[in-house]
């Protein structure tokens, strides 16, 4: 395999050609925010959070896709981008109903990290508050879409790791949503093992563990990637 | 089949030809007015005056004048009828017998024809799109043959490259160097598609092709099928197109019978299978990533790029997408040479490009001109300008993702870098003029709406981001917006053109700038008098910091 070195802000780093930009930065400390992405995951692409700068590239890339080149001269953090970042935050909080304050996440969730994270002190947009259902109908877990945000891990950790596929997208536009199933209530979805892997790799309190209070409420991120390292590498270590 | 089987039926064709002709325009434009009912009566009409002999009715594609249809021309005389009724139809034939033709006349000689060039068009309005022998009669597929049993796929690739061809579906890519890339990528099978999921509003070049000379853009695929080693086209088209499909589905069977499509073409080692796929009302599936992942039957949402199709599409293998249009340029050039083309336009935009021209304008239709041809040509000369003496503001071009022109930017030549330089773009093609009733800021709304829409909701500045910039523009217009939110509107403008994931969002903002850029008076005039108007969110830091648990 080889190995390609780029600049990362300024910091040399090596990589192997095969890296995206996230792990290469990784690898060498440099932290590139993310959302949509998780260990173990194929890339989604739709957070946008992770985009980069890169030298003489007309276009900003998302890191958890673009892969490593000899000599590429990448900016993770310039001032530009932490403008982006901020109001896709934004727009996130505007788009949805979060409310951290009756948030059964709150306090362990990615988007409300984040937005602390990217300095969000007010919402600048205006909020939609739209009318989104809630659906309890399973026995153990329960999807609230007013927090969703859309970044399809559920959808990902479900048909990648547990081999499932109850969950997917389904409408467009400002109608788009997660669904189990063919949009059944998730209780009826005859897919579903219980497996609760959705309720890990929700980034947000949209998916929660029926019962929980909020000091309860633990995605245990790591669980999904000890999985991924088991299967992959046949590492059973923690 | 061989040379002369393909020569033969062409012989046929025009020895069973009387010597006048009835043309009947049964492209949808028409049809919408009425002339399915036309040619009924037409065909009749003909047969009660047992002129069956003298006179035949051929029902053909799309004759351009559209907003005069059902359109209806006389072969040899050339002469042309407008809004044909199915009792004009009958004074029509009459005509042959020496009666009163009380149809109303057109004139064949008027700018809006004398002005356009036929290179894409050159069939569409003169031969029968579900009679493959009229394409054949028209030296159709004789291209074909040609490339595959006197050129190699290096020397096809060569003249595509050296006739300068860009992709019409709007990025203007070079053809030749698209098509080169995917003949050198590895894999063990490689795919074409047609891109015929036009779905910009006020456009229906596309259409107009497919439902007027199918097979130039079958014959144009399996052209580049043969050169980048690829057996198996699909064509992607949009569901609303039902009378396009139909017909591609005619022509594809009909090609098939003859052996110009299927296993051993021309009775050569090449195979080229093509089929249809239909869209499901999606306009982000005209984005090539999003198109392929609806043709492999997935959700019809785009992938970031690279990995590009060339290298990484159906299926992870190579594949060349080009749009309807690209495809149907494809036999001419093979047939008259990559000179011939070059020679047709500018030094960087070469060949033709049909526009439909729309809106505020006395002449709406379908229209093919050579790239470098004046805007105003086109606005003035062969739209015939504004109706009722009213006043041309702005032309829009390039559909969302485009933008407007204003009047006093007319004598602009139409070629890719020059729209580009004013921050519209050629698009597809569709052209949409506007006049003095059409507020800029509402133009700017309509499109944005239509982009928020139409966004898959895969990433966030474009589901979200449009949401907002509707929300912006729709203040603007009722007179609630301020300064500030004109410095919001285009810093969100900024941020949804820079980090959208697919060309839909990216472009998104695209008409709101343009119509910023030429007409920013118009949004100031709709601005709220007095002070900035300062708007203030809910405190989210009072949220956050109710933490404790």
């Amino acid at each position: 395999m080889s190995v390609v070195t780029l600049t990362i802000n300024g910091q040399l780093v090596s990589a192997r050609a095969s890296d995206t930009i996230l792990l290469a930065a990784r690898e060498a400390g440099i932290a590139i925010p993310t959302l949509c992405y998780l260990d173990g995951l194929s890339a989604h692409g739709g957070c946008r959070v992770c985009l980069v700068e890169i030298a003489d590239s007309p276009r900003l890339q998302p890191a958890c896709f673009m892969k490593v080149s000899e000599g590429m001269d990448v900016r993770t953090d310039t001032d530009r981008l932490r403008e982006y970042r901020r109001m896709i935050v934004e727009l996130l909080f505007a788009e949805g109903n979060h409310i951290c304050s009756v948030c059964v996440a709150n306090g362990s969730c990615e988007l409300q990290d984040m937005a602390i994270a990217v300095g969000m002190d007010h919402e600048r947009f205006e909020y939609m508050y739209p009318r989104r259902e809630v659906d309890l109908s399973h026995d153990r877990f329960g999807i609230d879409h007013n927090r969703c945000i859309l970044c399809t891990r559920c959808v990902r950790a479900c048909d990648e790791l547990e081999g499932a596929h109850t969950w997917d997208v389904a409408g467009r536009s400002s109608a788009t949503k997660v669904i189990t199933d063919l949009s059944q209530p998730w209780g009826e979805s005859e897919t579903c093992t219980s497996c609760g892997k959705c309720f890990m790799a929700c980034p947000t309190g949209a998916i929660f563990r029926k019962g929980d209070t909020v000091a309860e409420t633990d995605h245990d991120l790591k669980q999904l990637a000890f999985l991924v390292n088991a299967r992959e590498k046949k590492q059973w270590n923690v | 089949m061989e040379l002369m089987g393909l020569l033969d039926i062409a012989t046929k064709e025009q020895q069973s030809r009387p010597p006048h002709q009835i043309r009947c325009c049964t492209a949808a434009g028409c049809l919408s007015a009425g002339s399915a009912a036309v040619l009924d009566r037409l065909r009749g009409a003909i047969q009660d005056a047992g002129l069956n002999e003298r006179v035949r009715v051929a029902a053909v594609g799309c004759m351009r004048l559209c907003c005069q249809g059902p359109l209806v021309q006389v072969d040899p005389s050339d002469e042309l009828y407008q809004q044909v009724t199915p009792d004009h139809a009958v004074s029509i034939v009459a005509g042959f017998n020496g009666g009163k033709v009380t149809a109303q006349r057109g004139n064949p000689n008027s700018p809006f024809f004398a002005l356009q060039a036929s290179v894409i068009l050159q069939n569409s309005g003169r031969i029968e799109p579900e009679r493959i022998e009229t394409y054949i009669a028209a030296e159709g597929y004789q291209a074909l043959y040609h490339v595959l049993h006197n050129r190699t796929p290096a020397q096809v690739i060569d003249e595509i490259t050296r006739s300068g061809l860009r992709g019409r579906g709007g990025a203007a890519y070079p053809t030749g160097v698209k098509w080169a890339t995917v003949a050198k990528n590895p894999g063990e099978r490689k795919y074409v598609v047609c891109n015929a999921d036009e779905g910009d509003p006020g456009a229906f070049m596309n259409r107009s092709v497919l439902e007027s000379d199918p097979h130039r853009v079958l014959e144009g695929m399996a052209i580049a099928g043969y050169a980048i080693g690829a057996n198996q086209g699909y064509i992607y088209v949009r569901g609303e197109y039902p009378l396009a499909v139909e017909r591609l589905q005619t022509a594809i069977g009909q090609a098939r019978n003859l052996g110009l499509l299927g296993s051993k073409v021309f009775a050569t080692p090449f195979d080229f299978r093509i089929d249809l796929r239909t869209g499901a009302g999606a306009f982000v599936c005209g984005e090539e990533t999003a198109l392929m992942a609806s043709i492999m039957g997935q959700r019809g949402t785009p992938t970031p790029r690279p990995p590009y199709p060339a290298e990484h599409g159906l299926w992870g293998m190579p594949t060349l997408l080009n749009n309807v249009e690209t495809f149907a340029n494809v036999p001419g050039i093979l047939r008259h040479g990559a000179d011939w083309f070059a020679g047709i336009g500018t030094e960087k935009s070469k060949g033709t490009k049909v526009f439909c021209l729309t809106g505020k304008v006395v002449n709406t239709g379908l229209v093919e001109v050579p790239l470098g041809t004046p805007l105003r040509r086109i606005v003035e000369d062969i739209g015939g300008g504004a109706p009722g003496g009213g006043t041309i503001k702005a032309v829009q071009t390039g559909g969302p993702s485009g933008g407007c022109i204003p009047a006093e930017l007319f004598d602009t030549l139409v070629d890719y870098e020059s729209l580009a330089r004013l921050g519209s773009i050629m698009g597809s093609g569709g052209m949409i003029v506007l006049d003095q009733s059409n507020n800029m800021v509402d133009v700017a709304r309509f499109f944005m709406q239509f982009c928020m829409d139409e966004s898959c909701g895969k990433c966030i500045p474009c589901r979200a981001g449009t949401v907002q910039l509707y929300g912006l523009l729709t203040r603007i217009l009722e007179g609630k917006a301020g300064e500030e939110d004109m410095r919001q509107l285009e810093a969100l403008c900024d941020m949804v053109k820079h980090t959208s994931l697919c060309g839909l969002g990216q472009a998104a903002p695209n008409p709101t700038l343009s119509t910023l850029r030429y007409f920013r008076h118009e949004y100031e005039a709709l601005l709220k008098p007095g002070s900035p108007a300062q708007r203030m969110g809910l405190p989210l830091v009072t949220a956050i910091a109710g933490n404790g648990t």
